[in-house]
């Protein structure tokens, strides 16, 4: 076996490994299942409540990526502007960070008195959770733009305009993915939460369910579909990254191209 | 006939943060120079005697605190857009190729901006020629970290000319590249000049690159950076590399250096 063939594989080792561990923990200390059930419990309930969870599971990615859908729009906008002027930064940065500081859980029930209980405020919740990593990492993108690239642009006559479309916006873009892949996990903590607190639908609905019925293997099976629709974004959204910014990431065969000039 | 005027320029840096005038930085003090259309001309100096802020009031991209600044006849009071800039550093696109960084300028400068889009044909043409003057023929599809120091200042040169600027602003272009390769580069300069004839200013700390390159040295002296002296240099072109062995360079060269010295101890 390759080096290349274990590293290709190694995600999966290591979750097998994960689920061995709890398996092994579970057995050894015999822990009862409405405390922590075994993995294979959890699967077992995970097949025995295979609808539910679909419908439910769909619902949470439906709420999910609407906030997360939100937050790219308002995140990327605001990005921009903290970025590119320098009075929106000092303005804006110290909001932002107070704002960022609030438990989002400690907001749900604020969101449930002015829209009720429902879908509203989950994507409201999941919304608030992952624009912030966003606009930073834009803000970042556009604000370390090197004033020599700057310089050379203007003395072109370009406009504030020309500077963003050529240079900030793909300059931007590693970080812009980057804060994709976190903004989309954070986007399922948000709406999860709001489901569990107030909401009559969806995987966090189940789980409050499950949980009050001391049904535990549900919760973890429950757990384990939010984890798998995790993957399965983030790895969405890392093919993107690969496509868009290649340029990025130096090296691919690359070198031997480098001749003295 | 002047064509690039600079008259008394004094340039004062952080005025409007600073509470007195005494924590703002002068970065430049009773500047004149006086360049004709076509002429190359070298500004050399110690570190931080503001020759960069001289390319960059040229430019327009600064306005002077007091005196003028004068382009064609016609005070500059923002960025000109008959101006080629290179710098130090390589500020190629890292997300374009080569090809696609040299054409930059002509998605900003009219009339090319708004040419239409069956020119752009005629624009890459164009770009490749370029780039074969500076001999990166073959690279227009490469990414530029794929090239190395030397040709990228290249494809630099190529993206300040592409627009067929009337001046031509320098700042260190070979100033971090070896000392071969810096050669090499100058001649491909020169070259490039003799060509078009447009106005070069040169901004740069070495003397033998200044006296090789340039019609007129300006010799400036530490902070507050201040003209001392200029030197002519009327050594035939093209110049070579053994141009610098012969006598009347090295001598230019010493008496520059001189010039230097006299800054730094003032």
């Amino acid at each position: 076996m390759t080096w290349a063939t274990i590293e290709r594989f190694s995600p999966w080792i290591a979750t097998a490994m994960l689920f061995l561990l709890w398996w092994a923990f579970v057995a050894i200390f015999r822990i009862e299942s409405y405390i922590l059930p075994s993995p294979i419990e959890t699967f077992v309930a995970l097949y025995q409540y295979r609808e539910p969870l679909l419908k439910h599971g769909l619902a949470t990615l439906t709420t999910t990526l609407l906030g997360f859908g939100f937050a790219v729009v308002f995140g990327l906008l605001l990005g921009i502007l903290i970025g590119s002027f320098r009075l929106a930064y000092s303005a804006l940065y110290p909001v932002l960070i107070a704002f960022n500081s609030v438990p989002k859980a400690a907001l749900v029930p604020i969101f449930v008195i002015w829209f009720g209980v429902g879908t509203v405020p989950a994507v409201m919740t999941a919304f608030m959770l992952s624009f912030f990593p966003v606009v930073v990492n834009v803000a970042t993108g556009f604000a370390t733009i090197e004033p020599e690239l700057i310089d050379v642009l203007r003395s072109l006559g370009a406009t504030r305009r020309d500077i963003i479309v050529k240079i900030g916006f793909p300059r931007s873009l590693p970080h812009f993915f980057a804060s994709l892949k976190i903004a989309i996990t954070l986007s399922f903590v948000g709406s999860v939460i709001a489901e569990i607190v107030a909401g009559n639908n969806g995987i966090g609905n189940v789980m409050l369910i499950a949980g009050s019925n001391f049904n535990v293997p549900l919760v973890f099976a429950a757990l384990l579909v939010v984890g798998l629709m995790g993957i399965g974004m983030y790895a969405i959204f890392a093919v993107f990254e690969r496509r868009f910014t290649g340029w990025s990431v130096r090296g691919m065969g690359g070198i031997e191209h480098a001749t003295g000039g | 006939m002047s064509f690039v005027q600079i008259s008394n320029v004094d340039l004062l840096y952080g005025k409007q943060a600073a509470a007195d005038e005494h924590d703002a930085t002068l970065a430049l003090k009773n500047t004149s120079i006086d360049l004709a259309q076509g002429d190359f001309v070298a500004v050399v100096g110690p570190s931080g005697c503001g020759k960069s802020t001289l390319l960059k009031l040229i430019s327009g991209l600064i306005r002077p605190t007091r005196g003028e600044v004068r382009v064609g006849g016609e005070t500059v009071v923002k960025p000109l857009k008959i101006v080629g800039m290179a710098f130090q550093n390589s500020t190629l696109l890292p997300w374009r190729n080569i090809r696609d960084n040299v054409l930059l300028p002509l998605e900003i400068v009219e009339p090319y901006r708004s040419q239409p889009r069956g020119e752009r044909s005629k624009n890459r043409d164009r770009a490749d020629e370029l780039l074969r003057t500076v001999g990166l023929d073959k690279f227009g599809e490469k990414m530029p970290w794929q090239l190395s120091g030397g040709m990228q200042q290249r494809a630099q040169l190529c993206r300040a000319l592409i627009h067929e600027p009337s001046i031509l602003l320098l700042d260190e272009p070979f100033g971090a590249l070896d000392t071969f390769t810096r050669e090499e580069l100058w001649g491909v300069l020169q070259e490039l000049w003799m060509r078009r004839k447009c106005t070069v200013v040169l901004v740069t700390h070495e003397l033998r690159e200044a006296v090789y390159l340039a019609d007129k040295v300006y010799i400036m002296s530490p902070r507050p950076g201040q003209i001392v002296t200029t030197a002519k240099v009327d050594l035939p072109r093209p110049r070579s590399l053994e141009t610098t062995y012969l006598p009347a360079f090295i001598d230019l060269v010493h008496e520059c250096r001189h010039h230097i010295k006299l800054g730094t101890a003032a």
